[in-house]
């Protein structure tokens, strides 16, 4: 059972969990994954920032990562949520929850979802701050994570 | 017609999200190549080499053939998450 969404409202993550539990017999184990926004100029008065993406594109990457999770691990739940539009420091941007009958294919399929949408769902971020408005860079150490997958 | 969009900060050098294209057809590095001819400005910008490339909402490479009716999208790396 996957749950798949875009979206510019918050998320909370507790209506998270209660989701990949309710009425789950079957997976002992969860695992989730929360991206926040943070302050990528270290001090430099970075106020937020507004995320962009590929209407359209967005919807099917993220639905073949998560098919892909599922062809190597054996899951249950799969919840993926990804906010677009402006958000402040501190805010929650992504949220992946995944259940299973075992903690292993819990941790590992969180961290797979996460390297792949890394570096392939068509999302870029727009910081802005003091010193104006300014793209976020892709850094290489995404695709080197991505690599482990392979 | 090949639908052509522009996304993140391609987009904002560009000054444009989307251009309508009549009567193209060939690869993703000859589309590049003809914009860049069409419009001067987004010759650079456009044969940046960390620009990728999308056909029909699915990652396509330089010799990703586009015919009409088809979507190409052009953007930087993504940095999402």
């Amino acid at each position: 059972m996957d749950f798949i969404e875009v979206r510019t409202a918050p998320f909370a993550v507790a209506d998270e969990y209660a989701a990949l539990r309710a009425g789950n017999r079957s997976d002992g184990a969860s695992a989730m994954f929360v991206g926040s926004v943070r302050d990528f100029n270290a001090g430099a008065g970075v106020s937020g920032l507004a995320l962009e993406h590929y209407p359209g594109m967005t919807e099917k990457s993220l639905q073949r990562i998560v098919e892909d999770a599922r062809a190597r691990w054996e899951l249950g739940r799969v919840r993926l949520l990804h906010r677009v539009g402006a958000m402040a420091v501190e805010e929650d941007i992504v949220f992946v929850g995944v259940t299973s009958p075992h903690r292993q294919a819990a941790f590992a399929a969180c961290q797979y979802i996460m390297d792949r949408l890394k570096t392939e769902a068509p999302f870029w971020k727009l910081e802005s701050g003091e010193a104006g408005d300014s793209w976020v860079e892709a850094r290489d150490s995404d695709q080197r994570e991505l690599e482990k997958w392979a | 017609m090949v639908k052509v969009l522009f996304f993140a900060s391609l987009r904002a050098r560009l000054g444009t999200a989307e251009h309508r294209l009549e009567n193209f057809s060939g690869s993703v590095a000859e589309l590049r190549n003809r914009l860049g001819e069409l419009f001067p400005d987004w010759q650079a910008p456009l044969q940046a080499v960390d620009i990728q490339a999308a056909v029909n909402q699915e990652m396509a490479a330089a010799t990703t053939q586009i015919g009409d009716g088809d979507e190409v999208a052009f953007f930087p790396p993504v940095t999402g998450g």
